[in-house]
Formats: C-alpha cells, structure tokens, sequence
C-alpha cells in the first residue's frame, strides 16, 4: 500500500485539458544534469557525472592518487633511502622526532618516515592488486554460479565451503613456503591470499544475484528472447555490484594486515625489504616505550583504508539511480 | 466490440506439473504439483480473452507457458501454426517477437538501473532486425508518445515514475516488437484504483489502434469483464468455465463462477442486504492432491457421488450456451438478483 | 459484554454527547531528509458503538497514518503529531502516559493488518501467540490461557480448533492467518476494532468469507468498527458511513447510501465513476487524470484542483473548508452544490 509515498517527482499543476489517460510529468528535479538533447544516458555514464561531483569521491581520489606517487616515486618524499643500511644508526634507535627525521627512529635506528614512505609500495601493491583479483574472480564466479542455478551452482558453493574450511594465516603460510624456492618477491603474497579470499566474494556475489534473478524484470528480458550474457551483464550484474564493492573495499585493509601477520612469521615480505605490516610487527614489541614506530605506518595503514573505502562507497552510491 | 479475425493462438491440452522432490544430493521425486493441467482454448487477433481464478489456479503459470518460459510438460501452444512450446534458439526468439507480455508489478518489473530509454529500447537491442540502429531512439520515443508518457523522458529512472507511469513503462516495452498478443498478468491490481482506469482505457486503445489480442489474466472479475470478449474460469489447474463474457457474467453455469461471482463486492449499497451470496466454504485443495473426479466438488453444495468418481469435462452442457465442467451445470444469474 | 474497566477511563456506558471514538483535527507530519510530509492534515471522524466507519483513500492518502496514530503505534520520530486530539470516551489519548496508553491499546481498541503472515510471529504456535493475549493483560495461567485460545479459534470458526492450536502460522492458508489475527485482536473484548486494509491480500472468495466474520463478530460485541481499504466494492457492503481521504485530507463524509447514490465531491465522484463494475459492462471508463499529488510539494489552494473537472480559479488559491450538506454530510469542494447536481462546471 504504502510503496509509493513521496514521489520524487513532484506533480506539476497542470493547467490544460489533457485527454483523460494522458499523464503530466513533472520537470526533473533541480539535481540531475541537463541532458544534452537526443544523447542517451546509460548508468554508467550517468555514475561518471555523478561521480564527479561527489566531495567525497574527489577526496578519496586525491588520497589514493597522493598514496600511489609515494609508493612508486619515494624518492619524491624524502632523500633518504631507508634500504640502504647506512642511514641507520642503532644508537640513535627509538628516538623521538628531531629534525631531518620528523618520525623520529626505530628498533634498528632508522628513519620512520623514510621506511613508511617506502612501505607504501608493498603494501600497497599487495592490497590492491588482491583485492582485484579476488573482486574479478570470485565475482565473476559468483556471477556465473547465482545465474546459472543448478549443478554449476551446487558444485562451486560446495568448492567456495571447501576453502572457508582453511584458517587464512595457515592456509598462506603454507602457500608461501610451499614456493618460497620461487623469487616471486610480493606477488606469492599476493596469490596466497587472493586464493583464500576469492570465495567471500563468490558468496556475495552470488546471494546478491540470485536476490536480482528473482526479480520480474529478469523474467521480463527473458520473455523479450534476451541472451543469457545479457541477462548477466545489463541486468544482473548491476543490480547485483553494489555489496561487492563495498565488502571489496573493506577487505583491502585486511589484506593488508594479513601480509604483515604474514611477514612477521617470517613468509612474505622479508627485511630488508619494507612493508607497513612489517613496520608495525617490528615496532610492536616496543610499543610502550617508543609508540611512534608503530603509530605512522598505522596511520598511513589506515588513511588508505579509508580512501578505498571512501571510493567504494562513492561508486557504489553512484551506481543506484535512486540516490543521485 | 470484438473484431472477428483470424484465429492467432492455439493452446491444446496444456500441462505443467512441478516435480516435488526429496533429498539435497540425490533427488527424488515424490510426486508432483499439478499447476496447469490440461488447459485448451483459442485466441483470434484482436479479441480478449480473459482468465479469471483464485491464487494458486495455475492462471500465472499458464502465462509463463504462454511466454515460453516455462515449458510444458505435455500440450502445445500454436502461434500462427507453429508450436511455441516445442520451439528453440533462433525459431523461439522469432517468434517471441509475435508474444509480448505486461507483467503485475510496476515496481519490480523495471530494471531500476537501466533508463527508460533503455528499458523501452532493450527489445530493440535484442531483436536487432526490427529497427536499424540509428532509428531506434526515434522509436522510442514514438512508443513512450504512444502510451502517454513524455518522450523526452528517456533518460530518467524507473524510481522517478509513480506506479502508473512504471506501468505505461511496461506496455511500451510489450508494444516494441509490434507483436499480435499480449499478455497481460495482473496488470492493474498493484495500481491504485484512480489510475486502474487509466490504464485499462490505455490497453483498450491500443488493442483498436494496433489490432491487438490479449490474455488478461486477473483476479478482479470487475476488471476482467469489463475488457475481456471470453472469459474462462480457473480452478486448480482447469477450466471450469469458458464462453463469452455476458455468458460467463449473466448466465454462470459452474457452481465455482457463480460463488466467485456473488462474492465481488458491489460498489451500490442500494439492497446490499437482499444482495445472494454464495459463501464457500475452506480454501481450495492443494494441487500437488487434488481430489479425485471435479475438483470443485470438497467445496460444492451440489456435489454428489458421480462428482467424486468421474471428471465433468469442459463441454457445452444442456441448457447453457457455453462450455462449462460441472454434472450439474445450471444457468443462474448470482449477480443482477436482489 | 462486561469490559474490564481502566483507572484512567471510563467504563462503557455515560458516553452523554461524546462518541465513543473521536478524531479531531488530528496532523501528523513526517521529518524526512527532503523535508517534511505532511501526511494527515486536520482529519476529523467520530465512531459509536456497533458503528461500521470505512476510510476510503488511495495510497499516501493519510488513512492508515491516521489509524496508527489512534492506536500510538506510530514511530515518533520521524513521525509527529502538532495539533489534534483523539478522545476514546472523551478521555484525549494523546494526553495520556505511555503506560495508560498501552493499557488502551490491543484491549480497548485494537488493530488487525492486511498482511497476516508478517504480523505472526514464524516460531511460536498460533495458539501460544493468541493465549500470550490473556496471560499478559490477565494474568491467567498457561493452562487457561490456552483454553481460552481454543474457544477464540472457534469462534473466528477455524475449523477442528483443538487440533490445529499447537500449529505454527505457515502452516495456515491466507484466510486462515487472518482468522488467527483477528481472534487475537478480539480477544480481550475490544470496543473498536481497527482493520487495515484486512482482505486486500485475499482472493474473492476468501475475502467474502472474512467480512462475513467480521460483521458477526461486530453484530455479538457491538464493537466499533474503522475499516480502512481501497475498495469501494467492500466498502459499500459493509460501512454505515463513509470518510474519503485525499492528500491528507478527509473530502467528504457521509452516510453510505448517500456517497454512492449522489456524491458530493469531484474526487468521490471520480472514483466511483472509473471503477469497472461487475453487474455492468460499460464502454470507455471514466478516469481521474493526473496523479495523486507528492505530499512534500502539495498544490496551492484545494489539494485536487489540478486534477478536478469542476476547477475554478479560487480552487487554486482557496482551500475549501469542509462544508455541511443538509445537516448530515460533508464535503471539501466549493463546488459541492454543481457536483451534486452533475453539472460539470
């Protein structure tokens, strides 16, 4: 009954005879963009405007642009080189911030706002590139598996139950060693866990499918004689985005505080090579003495975080008509 | 009213039963739900026919059959000849440019992230010999002018429309492919009544101005009678009644059709207290156990032995002028009485 | 029928000149993100005892807004009452403390919904659900309770009661469910009974069934009756008097016979007109163009004036009072007298 209390069209007072089944619409409200006359809109083009005028789209990008120039270009942020052994001096370790080193020192006496400008490609790399692969893959199998019902469906849940079954900090430890003969660097890091996490996603996609498949205009475009990719990809996969997005998002910070479990059990990324995770395994043992080791890289950890999680929402609330 | 044309649609013998099953890895079949079974009628361009019954008579599942997305478990539906039902690929798409449907409800049956242009061009996209690409957006436009929607409408959102508009969203997209039939499941109950006449005069008029013939299924017999040229009657599955819509109406033959006709509400105060009605009693059986011989009879008050051994069919009966399933099929007008 | 009788009202009987419900110029508003609804804008209705009052309106038409209300089950906020009163034997609801008010509700005026499934709870039995009523504002044992439950279940004429009161509600057919909400809303004896929209999510016949057992129930109690729907057809079967709701608004009140003999407002007029009826088969329905307005952005002057036939230029600027008709009815329209008469203006 209730359904369809405040439109948001508001009905505009017409003054002229209309034929009795004509109806007036009113003119869009104030918010959407002016359309430019015989171009069509789509949803993605019409997230893109949206998007571009959302604040807090624009910061999150900002954020993330600033994070990936100091994860590829360091020296830009600072003239020290943290990997080189010389610039630290065990004597000075666990000094407050003093000039030239604003972070002050750590354990092993180096600067830490050298060594997090540093981590940030690792862990970085590490976090984003994980969860990517875990959205694309699992996504698209839950995309395959909640579309297609069936044997494919009851099979790949069956396999997603398998690997929920597997501690991740144990199932990618023994991933690691299994191929630590390899010199893969980050990227066994970055498998380890894309294999262990793919299926929450699978799990998420699918639920958020199979609530879309349900819905009668997927019957209607199969009435209209539609393709199954089609069903999929115009009608499905949209409607079906937006939890993935944001639990994506939410779990790039875990991937990145699984690479410093991780490495601080001595698999993934290894001293001298730098990650936050690292830095912050390292600084914890001496937190009550010297908290600042530890506090930057948390920071930083968390500021990335936040940006990610900020886009996500962004693009997610931009892909849902009803909240532009 | 009726523009007498060329018989377009054949339904004979119509069934779908739903296996019922047991077990998660082994599956087995304990028995089955008898949504349609054995439904045959007729449809001749530009003619209504309208099926009205109970939830759970099967009268949705029959569109789904109609439409081809679900398919039968025996039975045909012929469209200019040739079998719907049995059709694959490349034939089935052809031919569902011939059967378009309107569905129930407005809100669920427009995807929200798509725009109306969209939405109302999808049947282009798909059946992309219809119209050349750079003529599409014209046609969309031209089909939302033709449902009284503003054409440059184009790029907003269902959720910007109110039900009514949805639905005139709807019958657009139905109306894309220029098919002959139409079906329409439950297209005005989700819709508040001032808006249920809109809509129904805007399926009227299109029906004159394309020549169009539709399936009405609803559950409102008000609404069913004024737009439907036949009417049948579902109950569990079957026909109990078929014939012209003052038959049907005026002089009801089943025991069902006319208890389900006493029991509209009439908007007339005026005798409502002389007014017949026939209260049944219980609710219908389950159709995965239907009573054996009619199965009307566990709620009949003329239900004899002959009615629980051996099945009425639908046939004209003595006295009446239409089909009807019933042993004793009587003519009896429940609603003008009083 | 013995009441219960409440500290903090008075008992049945001395009811003098007041009715035994009341709503008067009652406002509800609504604080949302985009502004303020207002959903109920000075409605008055009056209900007697063994009264059958149908609110008639459409979707967003504040009907239901306004039975909630009556009942304090609105969530305030978002929602807020300004101004009006609803007196229950003269004694202003709105006024009373929480723990009065919930002494009043379910025993002295109590509700049934449209949607049943969702109103039961899935894991207890109905009769668990139905004996909670007594055990609760009684304070009788499980047992008798229980009891208690099983006489309720026959008289909402559940069949074979005794067996089916350990079942649980999705094991119920629709109609049956209603039956079990509707044995639990009476069962503390209720002086009005409130039904939203009750058989509007029933088929044909079951919808016959359920007014049938609400009439009864009514005829033995004497209690009275606000019967919210949609439906001119059930309205017309059942109500002695008629309030059409509107954008908030009640539009016209009046007996029954006289709304669907000679109605005295566009909008009514309208209604009536563009239902198909089953008795008649017509041509081209009459339909009320244009859309139910958006309560956050409501037209100047009459709510309908864009939709009305019968608009003239103080329409748009005036907002008509709701005017007496022969002492016994009323109508919002300024135009009350060319629209009884069927002269389109």
């Amino acid at each position: 009954m209730s359904r369809d209390t405040p439109q948001t069209g508001p009905v505009q007072p017409e003054t002229q005879t209309v034929t009795t089944d004509q109806v007036t619409t009113a003119p869009s409200p104030g918010k959407r963009r002016k359309q430019k006359e015989g171009k069509p809109a789509s949803l993605w083009s019409d997230a893109w405007h949206d998007l571009r005028r959302r604040p807090m789209f624009i910061m999150s990008l900002v954020l993330i642009a600033i994070l990936m120039v100091m994860a590829f270009w360091p020296s830009l942020f600072t003239s020290i080189n943290p990997l080189d052994a010389r610039t630290c001096e065990l004597a000075t370790a666990r000094q407050g911030p003093s000039t030239g080193h604003i972070f002050g020192r750590d354990n092993q006496g180096c600067d830490v706002y050298a060594r997090t400008i540093y981590g940030a490609k690792n862990s970085i790399l590490i976090g984003v590139t994980t969860t990517i692969i875990t959205a694309i893959v699992g996504g698209l199998l839950g995309l395959i598996a909640g579309s297609r019902g069936g044997v494919v469906d009851t099979v790949s849940s069956r396999v997603t139950e398998v690997f929920f079954a597997i501690p991740m900090i144990l199932g990618a430890l023994l991933i690691t060693a299994t191929f630590r003969g390899q010199d893969m660097g980050i990227w066994i890091v970055v498998m380890a866990l894309a294999v262990l996490s793919w299926p929450m996603t699978f799990r998420i996609m699918r639920a958020a499918v199979i609530t879309a498949r349900s819905q009668d205009f997927v019957v209607a475009a199969r009435a209209l004689g539609a393709s199954q990719g089609r069903i999929m990809f115009r009608h499905l996969l949209p409607n079906a985005l937006a939890p993935v997005i944001v639990v994506a998002t939410i779990n790039l910070g875990g991937f990145i505080a699984a690479e410093a479990a991780l490495s601080f059990l001595g698999v993934g990324v290894q001293p001298p090579d730098i990650s936050w995770g690292l830095m912050i395994a390292d600084a914890r043992s001496r937190f009550l003495e010297a908290p600042l080791p530890l506090v930057f890289p948390a920071v930083f950890l968390s500021i990335t975080v936040l940006a990610f999680i900020m886009l996500g929402d962004a693009v997610r609330d931009a892909l849902d008509p009803k909240l532009r | 009213m009726a523009t007498k044309g060329e018989r377009i649609l054949e339904v004979r013998d119509l069934v779908k039963h739903f296996p019922l099953t047991q077990g998660i890895m082994f599956k087995k079949q304990i028995g089955a739900i008898k949504a349609v079974d054995g439904v045959s009628f007729t449809l001749d361009k530009g003619e209504t026919l309208g099926i009205v019954g109970e939830s759970g008579c099967g009268k949705s599942t029959l569109a789904k059959l109609l439409m081809a997305l679900e398919r039968p478990t025996s039975g045909s539906v012929m469209i200019n000849g040739r079998d719907m039902a049995r059709a694959k690929g490349g034939e089935l798409k052809r031919m569902r440019r011939n059967i378009q449907m309107v569905m129930q409800d407005p809100y669920t049956s427009l995807n929200p992230r798509m725009t109306v242009g969209d939405i109302v061009g999808e049947p282009f996209d798909i059946h992309t010999e219809v119209a050349p690409k750079g003529d599409r957006s014209r046609r969309v436009q031209e089909l939302l002018e033709v449902v009284g929607l503003n054409p440059d409408h184009i790029n907003r959102y269902p959720h910007q429309f109110s039900g009514g508009q949805r639905q005139r969203i709807g019958i657009a997209r139905g109306l894309a492919l220029q098919p002959e039939i139409i079906v329409c499941d439950e297209p005005v109950s989700a819709l508040d009544v001032s808006i249920q006449a809109q809509v129904i005069n805007l399926l009227e008029r299109l029906q004159n101005e394309f020549n169009l013939a539709y399936i009405f299924i609803a559950h409102d017999l008000s609404v069913v009678r004024h737009i439907s040229d036949r009417v049948g009657v579902m109950y569990l599955g079957k026909f109990v009644e078929l014939g012209k819509d003052v038959e049907i109406y005026d002089k009801p033959a089943h025991p069902y059709t006319q208890a389900l006709l006493s029991a509209v509400p009439v908007p007339d105060p005026e005798g409502r207290e002389q007014r017949e009605r026939i209260i049944l009693q219980g609710d219908p059986p389950s159709p995965a156990n239907p009573p054996s011989g009619c199965r009307f009879r566990t709620r009949c008050w003329k239900a004899q032995e002959i009615c629980a051994e051996e099945e009425p069919l639908l046939q004209i009966r003595p006295g009446t002028q239409h089909e009807s399933a019933c042993h004793f099929a009587e003519t009896h007008d429940v609603v003008h009485v009083g | 029928m013995k009441k219960t009788s409440l500290d903090t009202l008075p008992a049945e009987g001395g009811l003098g000149d007041e009715p035994l419900l009341a709503v008067d110029n009652l406002h509800v508003e609504f604080a949302t993100r985009a502004g303020t609804v207002r959903a109920v804008n000075g409605v008055s209705y009056s209900l007697g005892p063994g009264e059958t009052l149908a609110v008639l309106g459409e979707s967003g038409s504040g009907k239901s807004v306004t039975a909630q209300a009556i009942m304090g089950i609105l969530d305030m906020p978002p929602a807020r009452i300004p101004k009006g009163e609803i007196r229950f034997r003269g004694t202003d609801l709105l006024k009373l403390s929480d723990e009065a008010r919930t002494q009043v509700r379910g025993q002295r005026i109590a509700m049934i919904f449209q949607d049943a499934l969702s109103a039961l709870n899935p894991v207890f039995t109905v009769g668990w659900q139905i004996s909670e009523m007594f055990r609760v504002h009684r304070g009788m044992s499980k047992r008798d309770a229980m009891i208690k439950a099983v006489e309720l279940m026959d008289r909402v004429r559940i069949p074979a009661a005794k067996q089916r009161v350990n079942d649980y509600p999705h094991q119920f057919s629709g109609g049956m469910r209603q039956r079990i909400m509707i044995a639990m809303s009476i069962a503390l004896d209720p002086e009005v009974l409130i039904a939203d929209e009750p058989t509007t999510a029933l088929d044909v016949t079951v919808q016959a069934q359920i007014m049938e057992l609400l009439a009864e129930l009514q005829r033995e109690s004497n209690m009275g009756m606000i019967l919210i729907t949609h439906d001119l057809g059930v309205v017309a079967d059942v109500a002695d008097k008629i309030a059409v709701m509107y954008a908030g608004r009640i539009v016209e009140n009046a007996p029954v016979h006289d709304i669907y003999r000679n109605p005295a407002h566009p909008y009514t007029k309208g209604l009536l007109e563009s239902i198909p009826r089953v008795d008649l088969k017509g041509q081209e329905l009459y339909a009320i163009k244009g859309l139910p307005p958006n309560l956050l952005d409501m037209p100047t002057g009459c709510a309908f004036h864009p939709r009305c036939p019968y608009r003239q230029d103080n329409c748009v600027t005036d907002n008509p009072p709701l005017y007496e008709i022969n002492g016994r009815r009323n109508s919002a329209c300024h135009y009350w007298r060319e629209v009884l008469d069927g002269d389109q203006g």
